[in-house]
């Protein structure tokens, strides 16, 4: 539902860095998207394609990388994929173990060519 | 082809605004809350109660979000304390600007205590920062107990679960037990009170909630 204004946040950015860089042609968007970031990834590149149609950036291709949920146990120190919101340790049954990725709502890189 | 390496998060901007805020709110010891939930959980129905039960010297305050209407800023004003709306016009969740424009004549040194009601919705407001202490996510007994596990991002940001309208527990097939269940298993060890705003059962344990969460508040501010 707000993922219009997702994909308006990721383009703002990419212009920002476009503008640094005069000399260079943006060809390509990645983003990172964890399963826990409530963002519909399809939604989010069916807006992106919208905002972009009829602008200069109409070509830019919206790379989304999934990330899904991984756990670290404080006790074995073993980091596991999270399955079904089982967040108990595989190895050792620790069960309050720390989310370390799936929160992901990040730009990771953009793909420029030079002119 | 050139890589150029951004590593930074898609709503910087608005994670930027909020720990502006944030840090307006720590400096002052307010203690500022984010009530999130489903549209009709209750949330305006609990800070009606919350409001009615506070002496009239309290130093609390409102900022209600909706799409549309004043409805929710009528209802809580009538008990004597600051209420702003803050109308999104369309927008499905409230962000740090949004709450920093509707802050901009208030005197933060008058509150303790700050309540921002968000935008009936239990997946847009997640990710968006507002500068709080703490979420708090309002589950009602008609909506199911199965919320916890279809949109977890909500219930894993969220410090407290209100499980509202626990009056209705003889008349609407909802395991209380499975609820909780679910929530502990998207975001394990997170608290929860059962309340009804009609009997007014679980009040006083919100209640205390809420009176701890301020005096730690107090405390952190008197040690810095």
């Amino acid at each position: 539902m707000h993922e219009l204004g997702i994909a308006n946040s990721v383009l703002d950015a990419a212009r920002v860095e476009a503008q640094l860089r005069p000399r260079m042609k943006l060809t390509r968007i990645v983003i990172l998207v964890g399963d826990l970031a409530g963002v519909d990834r399809d939604s989010l590149s069916f807006c992106f394609e919208v905002l972009v149609k009829g602008t200069e950036f109409e070509s830019v291709g919206l790379e989304i990388e999934r990330r899904v949920q991984r756990h670290r146990c404080p006790r074995c120190d073993r980091e596991f994929e999270v399955v079904n919101f089982d967040t108990v340790c595989p190895v050792c049954a620790e069960p309050m173990t720390t989310l370390v990725s799936g929160n992901e709502l990040e730009l990771a890189y953009l793909e420029m060519e030079d002119l | 082809m050139n890589r150029v390496p951004l590593e930074k998060k898609v709503l910087s901007e608005n994670d930027r605004m909020a720990a502006e805020l944030r840090q307006r709110f720590n400096e002052r010891g307010i203690l500022c809350l984010n009530l999130v939930s489903s549209p009709g959980a209750g949330k305006t129905a609990l800070l009606e109660r919350t409001l009615a039960a506070f002496p009239g010297n309290q130093r609390v305050a409102v900022l209600t979000g909706d799409i549309q209407t004043d409805n929710d800023a009528v209802r809580l004003a009538r008990f004597g304390f600051p209420v702003r709306q803050i109308t999104t016009g369309g927008t499905c969740h409230l962000d740090a600007r949004m709450i920093e424009k509707a802050l901009t004549d208030w005197h933060l040194q008058d509150l303790d205590l700050l309540f921002i009601e968000n935008v009936g919705n239990l997946v847009c407001p997640s990710s968006y920062d507002l500068g709080e202490a703490a979420k708090v996510v309002i589950l009602s007994v008609p909506e199911g107990e199965e919320k916890p596990l279809k949109y977890p991002s909500m219930f894993i940001r969220s410090e407290l679960l209100i499980l509202n309208k626990i009056d209705l527990l003889p008349y609407v097939p909802f395991n209380k037990n499975k609820a909780r269940d679910n929530a502990q298993k998207v975001h394990p060890g997170i608290e929860t009170i059962e309340v009804s705003c009609v009997s007014g059962e679980g009040l006083p344990q919100w209640q205390s909630w809420l009176e701890a969460r301020r005096q730690s508040r107090l405390r952190s501010l008197a040690a810095t």
